[in-house]
């Protein structure tokens, strides 16, 4: 029988991963089962052919922000260094499913950032200028031109911030998150990757400045290496070491709506008007905004965020006046002071950091996966997240992807 | 919607303040005598406490003062043990 | 007769107010009073739509917002998607249809109102059935001002769909008494057909009223933030899992109930009643009382209560315990369930007919907002439930939320959480009398989320959501792929994430993991319970801030005067500001040229009020601002001006704009537009955290004054004319200096600057003078062909100067001397905001980007703003390397040719060198030149 629209998810496979208990030692040790954990030791495993190694999940796997985000793929950032690693993650989700073999419901429908002042359409030209010189497909939109990608989409004069146009992504677009975590754990434990749930980092082992190991609630796992990658909790990690980084954390909020017949063909990300909207394979809408302003590890944000962001959206699309928010959650997202992730070596030997990705992680997941486990493998960062190191705050070459970038997420 | 104790204002909803972030991070007496580390450190890096943190509001849909407030970052709860007097960074 | 199983008498329905309505085509009558549910079943219409994946009919499985099944779409009075057929209240010429999947969105614009409304109160009662009611009255008695509000459409919650009684009366008299007492009190606020559907940090709670299709307003949203709060929100009856547990007629047994009570309903003729508890006999035996022939009740319980036995053998209704209904039968309508014993089903199954199959596996708790709250719950074996555990402080759960079953119970919890919620509130309250109200011994409950003994066969026919179409075999193949997380299976399954979010399915799944995990249920737990609790529209959260209201529009002094220009404006920030003013026929670029050459040639005026003004005074004002501004402000004379950058402690400029002192302890700095709010909260930060000993104080001016720049070499001709008591002439009223005095009659402050490079006055007046002012410099300019300008022109000539604009020729990585400004960084002072910066290893490099002038050939188009620059002549292959990009693009009227500002890697390094802009697929060459192009000797700025 055919399904109703809306009932049209693949079904999973019948294996995806053992709960194993954590052994006593490992070649890695990963902190942090979410995307990146997984990615990272996907590609550790594939590329560099390291499968004595486990990753450490202090609750169910990729709960986390992994579970929370909205999902957006896209690689049309300002600077070289962001444009490189983004663009480098969009190469990878574009084989992703053929090599996972799992229906992550990579969808590119296309992105489009809205600029509504003349400053916004100066940044975005001059983002799309750089994204083409930088090979990533980049177009910039005037209004009429985005009323024909997204007809739904108000561009008329009566905005309070009129749409003035657009760039444009067409090879951006969305994946369904757990489908994207489960692909990747299932293969890790295809490898014999162990993928221990339930079991949080409470320390670590060390001589000197060496790290030899980590402490859980499940027991001391002795480890040769052992890797961060648990996003709003890095901190907490770190503060065990000492290490400080220039992060923070805060919520994060999204919402989703009843399913609905499709009507929304894109993925629309508004800064000044502050929402991003798509619509996901069932038929949900699927909003994102702002973080909330203050520091915070509680997984919800403030209600006035949210009202805003629903506001925004009746605003962009009138048309969604009568859905309805069905649901509201929110994520803990670290935040660094030139929204730019860090990744790379740390003041301890045969440990590594990567965290700060703040909105964008999920974007970024098989990207971070790739050039991290070359810089776990090789002890030195991959030419890619070279620029993101966390020295880059002492000389001030910072990469700063808030102003210029006309975009926050 | 928080409600935040302004020590000049009274509980207000939050969406009247700024949030500054960690209370007491003091500006170095002598910026050109510190070495870049250290003044990197002032410029980018803050605690992030989980737990009880002493953080900076600023009223800024009301009396423009900044203040410190303890609050739990797990749980958004302020103690208003102390006073919430106009503050050093 | 509005429908065939419509009751000549009883429940709350209006059967004199018939009401027409549409369902799927076939035309209906029901009572005003009816949801659409009870319509539809009075007219014996069970099947509303049909299931998301497998399309299996569906019927109405409840009474309230926690239906599974009955979706609907609005078509008329205005397209809605996806509400519960047992929510929306009937309504004459409703047209509705029943919903498979998705739900369609009107492309018409919503014609209704939404607004919102915040509310304070000592006492939040959210529910008012018999527990809320009790709570709302005690608390209310006290003085307290209270606010009860439900989600019904009256008050009662449980009670309206049953014929309890208190004090020997039905119960609706003292619901009636109850109201209306709250009602006569002033301090009390009711709201019926409220949803409370989130509870936020601090007590704040966000509910919407359904106010009506007719209403003024159809929706509000209600932001209430309560010194303390009662929860009273009732609980859900559980369905139960088993074999073909979806066919229409299925129904909750207290969902019949209610149908019955509520609104003279029979939702069938022959029922059976499956159940592991005692609240399912009432239905039985109410059934019974009103006509329909009970085929069984059917009790998983080895026994059965003793005093509901009696009744059921007074009617001749037949028990079957140690029993469960393992399969049903019927195409659209449930004809017939299969009844086996237990545990092991090995009794040949009997087959009863019937067309109504009532159930009940128990109740859950309402915890939604209990959770929200940061209460925790806990797993009740004795239940089968999840209760509340650990309560915050300042919330109160109670009643059925609570877990607490009897109406006894409930009222007598209620009154005493009520008082309890008034004198925490700080008023001397008593715990109100509750009525009598019967109760007998309750047999507990045997919760049961698997029956036994079935065949693997009937999983994918055991259904655990319907809304999602999910089933046991769904369950079993999670836990079987090796899932043990309860999010997880939610994940896999999508158990729980409809439009109910749950609310019938979420414990229900947690208790059939546990089944299949072989672990206790407690261990598996429950998803957590997020906002909101009941689907809310968008447009009702968005209210009125839209449009308009979305962001306050800020308008100077003068803005009515550019209105009837018919000038089209920029949004800068929240103001609106004249961008250019065309005259008929011309287009922007034509507009722009005349009102350069206007400025560049004669004089030209232009509204500036929008810039940022903040009033600095005290002993130790200059201290500060050279504190705050990266050259020196302390050494300015009073009377005089002087330009002044300021950097992020980073070193990064943020902002700019002209400094006044104007007494010895007394500065009017000026800031960008946009920049304005973050300049005055950035200086409070520093002057109150930092330097708490400097004696200032800040004070934001920037509506006291209008502002109108005239500019150009016939400015002082025309200021001439509106002025007698300031002399104009050079050496009495030099550059960067202002002066008090009177212009068109307004007391005025007038300076010399100059953001074109031509002679120039900016004069302030207050606010109220400005259009006044504005009028009179424009008549007296009309003989000089005075010319208004917007920021386009501003934008162009400024440009020409080499002057950068905040916010466009830089983008929060750019230092002073990255534009060129070292001559405006002090080399003097021991210390500014951002000076430390300057030396660090990037900041300090020689090949950072450069502020530079780019001249593409003469006659050759304007080379858009945002163009990414490079080396070569030819494009090498991706990643090219760029130097940099175009900040500022125009064509001067001045030069008769484009011209462009950049930031460009070692610009100053490179100047005459060319480069070229990537424009389209071309490279197009520019220049790198200085960054003046005009005047660059200063010649012009004295006239």
């Amino acid at each position: 029988m055919p399904r109703t629209p809306g009932a049209d998810l693949p079904d999973h496979p019948d294996w995806l991963w053992n709960s194993p208990e954590p052994k006593s030692s490992y070649d890695v040790v990963i902190v942090g089962g979410g995307g990146h954990g997984l990615a990272t030791a996907y590609y550790l495993a594939v590329n560099h052919g390291i499968t004595n190694m486990a990753v450490l999940e202090s609750g169910w796997l990729a709960g986390g922000n992994m579970a929370r985000n909205t999902t957006i793929i896209r690689s049309n950032y300002l600077w070289d260094e962001s444009a490189g690693l983004y663009e480098h993650a969009m190469k990878l989700w574009e084989g992703l499913e053929d090599e996972l073999d799992y229906p992550l419901l990579f969808s590119q429908r296309g992105v489009l950032n809205l600029a509504h002042s003349l400053q916004e359409v100066r940044d975005s030209k001059r983002r799309v200028g750089a994204n083409r010189l930088n090979g990533i497909d980049a177009e910039w939109l005037d209004a009429d031109q985005v009323a024909e990608i997204c007809p739904i989409l108000n561009t008329s004069e009566d905005l309070r911030y009129p749409v003035l146009g657009a760039t444009w992504q067409p090879r951006a677009g969305i994946a369904k998150h757990d489908h994207v975590a489960w692909g990747f754990a299932r293969a890790l434990d295809r490898m014999g990757v162990d993928l221990v749930q339930n079991c949080q980092v409470t320390g670590f082992d060390r001589i000197g400045d060496r790290i030899t190991g980590v402490r859980t609630t499940r027991g001391d796992i002795a480890a040769g290496k052992v890797a961060l990658a648990a996003a709003g909790s890095t901190s907490v990690l770190a503060d065990e070491l000492g290490l400080a980084l220039p992060i923070q954390s805060h919520p994060l909020q999204a919402l989703v709506s009843e399913l609905l017949e499709p009507v929304h063909p894109t993925v629309v990300m508004s800064n000044a008007v502050h929402v991003y909207v798509s619509q996901a394979h069932k038929g949900e809408l699927v909003l994102g905004a702002g973080i909330d302003s203050y520091n915070s590890y509680g997984q919800r944000g403030s209600f006035h965020t949210i009202e805003r962001e629903l506001t925004a959206a009746v605003e962009l699309f009138p048309m969604f006046a009568r859905a309805h928010v069905l649901r509201t959650w929110a994520g803990v997202v670290d935040v660094t002071p030139d929204a730019s992730a860090i990744m790379g070596l740390t003041p301890f030997e045969n440990l590594y950091v990567n965290c700060g990705w703040g909105t964008g992680g999920f974007k970024a997941t098989p990207g971070v996966g790739w050039c991290y486990a070359h810089t776990i493998a090789h002890d030195e960062p991959h030419q890619l997240n070279a620029p993101f190191n966390l020295d880059r705050f002492t000389t001030g070459a910072l990469v700063d992807e808030h102003g210029a970038a006309g975009v926050a997420h | 919607m928080m409600l935040i104790p302004c020590p000049w204002c009274g509980p207000r909803n939050e969406t009247e303040f700024h949030y500054g972030g960690q209370a007491d991070v003091s500006y170095p007496a002598d910026p050109q005598a510190v070495s870049d580390v250290d003044w990197a450190r002032f410029l980018f890096f803050r605690a992030n406490t989980k737990g009880i943190f002493t953080e900076r509001w600023n009223h800024q849909a009301g009396c423009r003062r900044w203040f410190t407030v303890r609050r739990d970052t797990t749980t958004n709860e302020i103690f208003h043990d102390d006073s919430h007097e106009a503050v050093t960074r | 007769m509005t429908g065939e199983y419509r009751l000549a008498d009883g429940g709350r329905i209006d059967r004199d107010r018939p009401v027409r309505f549409r369902f799927d085509g076939h035309d209906y009558e029901g009572c005003a009073g009816d949801t659409l549910a009870s319509a539809l079943l009075a007219n014996g219409v069970h099947q509303v739509g049909t299931s998301i994946r497998y399309g299996r009919p569906r019927g109405i499985a409840a009474a309230g917002p926690e239906e599974p099944n009955a979706l609907v779409q609005i078509e008329e009075p205005f397209p809605e998607p996806m509400l519960t057929a047992t929510t929306v209240e009937l309504r004459d010429g409703l047209v509705a249809s029943g919903l498979p999947g998705q739900g369609r969105l009107a492309t018409e614009p919503d014609p209704a109102r939404y607004d919102a409304i915040n509310a304070h109160c000592d006492v939040l009662v959210v529910g008012a059935g018999p527990a809320g009611l009790a709570a709302a009255r005690s608390a209310a008695r006290s003085g307290a001002r209270v606010i009860v509000a439900d989600a019904d459409t009256e008050f009662g919650g449980s009670l309206l769909g049953t014929r309890d009684e208190l004090d020997q009366a039905p119960a609706w008299r003292w619901i009636d008494r109850v109201t209306s007492e709250l009602q006569a009190s002033p301090d009390v606020t009711v709201l019926p057909r409220t949803t409370v559907f989130g509870c936020y940090d601090d007590n704040y709670l966000v509910a919407v009223e359904h106010r009506g299709e007719d209403a003024f307003t159809r929706q509000r949203a209600w932001h209430i933030r309560a010194r303390e709060i009662v929860l009273a929100t009732g609980s859900h009856e559980r369905p139960l899992v088993f074999p073909g547990n979806d066919r229409p007629g299925t129904m909750l047994a207290s969902s019949a109930r209610t149908y019955l009570h509520r609104y003279g309903v029979l939702p069938g003729r022959r029922a059976v009643v499956f159940t592991t508890n005692d609240s399912a006999y009432a239905a039985a035996v109410d059934l019974h009382d009103a006509g329909v022939e009970i085929a069984a009740v059917v009790d998983v319980r080895p026994v059965a209560t003793t005093v509901w036995t009696a009744r059921c053998v007074e009617r001749g209704i037949r028990i079957l315990t140690n029993c469960a209904v393992t399969g049903t039968s019927g195409a659209d309508r449930v004809s017939g369930a299969q009844v086996s014993s237990l545990p092991s089903g090995d009794a040949a199954p009997a087959e009863l007919d019937c067309d109504l199959l009532l159930v009940s596996g128990g109740w859950n708790p309402a915890v939604h907002l209990h959770s929200q709250a940061r209460g925790t719950v806990r797993y009740s074996e004795e239940l089968g439930a999840l209760v509340p555990d650990r309560t915050p402080r300042g919330v109160r759960t109670v009643g059925a939320a609570a877990g607490t079953f009897t109406t006894a119970e409930c009222l007598r919890a209620g009154s005493e959480a009520g008082s309890d919620a008034a004198r925490e509130a700080g008023f001397h309250a008593d715990v109100a009398e509750v009525p009598g109200s019967p109760s007998g011994p309750v047999t507990p409950p045997q919760p049961i989320w698997l029956l036994p003994g079935l065949s693997a066969d009937s999983d994918d026919e055991q259904f655990v959501d319907l809304a999602r179409d999910a089933t046991v075999a769904d369950v079993r193949k999670a836990v079987g792929a090796g899932m043990s997380s309860v999010e997880h299976i939610k994940r896999f399954t999508t158990i729980g994430t409809a439009h109910d979010q749950g609310k019938t399915s979420g414990l229900l799944s947690s208790g059939v993991i546990a089944e299949l995990l072989g672990v206790e249920v407690a261990e598996v737990g429950a998803t957590t319970f997020r906002p909101p609790y009941a689907p809310v529209a968008f447009a009702a959260l968005a209210g009125r801030d839209r449009g308009d209201l979305y962001d306050p529009i800020r308008v100077t002094a003068m803005h009515d005067w550019h209105l009837e220009q018919d000038c089209p404006f920029e949004n800068v920030g929240q103001w609106k500001r004249p961008w250019y003013y065309p005259q008929p026929g011309e287009d922007m670029e034509s507009a722009v040229l005349r009102e350069c050459h206007a400025v560049r040639t004669g004089v030209g005026m232009q509204d500036v009020s929008t810039l940022g003004k903040i009033d600095v005074q005290g002993p130790d004002a200059a201290e500060f601002l050279d504190l705050v501004y990266t050259n020196k402000m302390s050494t300015l004379r009073v009377g005089r001006i002087r330009y002044g950058v300021m950097c992020h402690a980073d070193g990064m400029v943020f902002d700019d704009g002209t400094v006044m002192r104007t007494g010895e302890h007394r500065y009017l700095v000026s800031t960008t537009s946009g920049g304005a709010a973050g300049v005055l909260e950035w200086l409070e930060d520093w002057l109150q955290t930092e330097w708490p000993h400097l004696r200032v104080h800040l004070t934001s001016v920037t509506e006291q004054w209008a502002t109108i720049a005239l500019a150009g070499p016939r400015s002082r001709e025309v200021l001439a004319r509106v002025t007698s008591d300031i002399d104009l002439t050079n050496d009495a009223f030099p550059f960067m200096s202002w002066t008090d005095g009177t212009v068109a009659g307004s007391g005025a402050r007038v300076c010399r600057i100059s953001f074109s490079g031509e002679l120039a006055f900016e004069i302030n007046v207050p606010w109220w003078h400005g259009r006044q002012v504005w009028e009179a410099l424009h008549r007296a300019g009309s003989e000089f062909g005075i010319t208004p300008y917007g920021t386009e022109t501003m934008h162009v000539l400024r440009a020409e100067k080499g002057f950068p604009i905040v916010g466009q020729d830089t983008d929060g990585t750019v230092t002073p001397h990255d534009l060129g400004m070292g001559w405006a960084v002090s080399k003097k002072k021991d210390d500014f905001l951002g000076m430390r910066s300057f030396s660090r290893e990037d900041t300090a490099r020689s090949d950072r980007k450069h502020l530079v002038g780019l001249l593409p050939p003469a006659g050759s188009a304007v080379v858009p703003e945002g163009t990414q620059l490079v080396d070569s002549t030819e494009l090498p292959a991706p990643p090219v390397p760029m130097l940099g990009h175009i900040t500022s693009s125009y064509r001067s009227a001045a030069l008769d040719r484009p011209f462009a500002l950049a930031l460009v890697k070692s610009g100053r390094d490179r100047i005459g060198q060319t480069i070229y802009g990537h424009v389209g697929d071309e490279l197009v060459p520019v220049e790198i030149t200085e960054p003046v192009f005009y005047d660059k000797e200063g010649n012009r700025r004295d006239g």
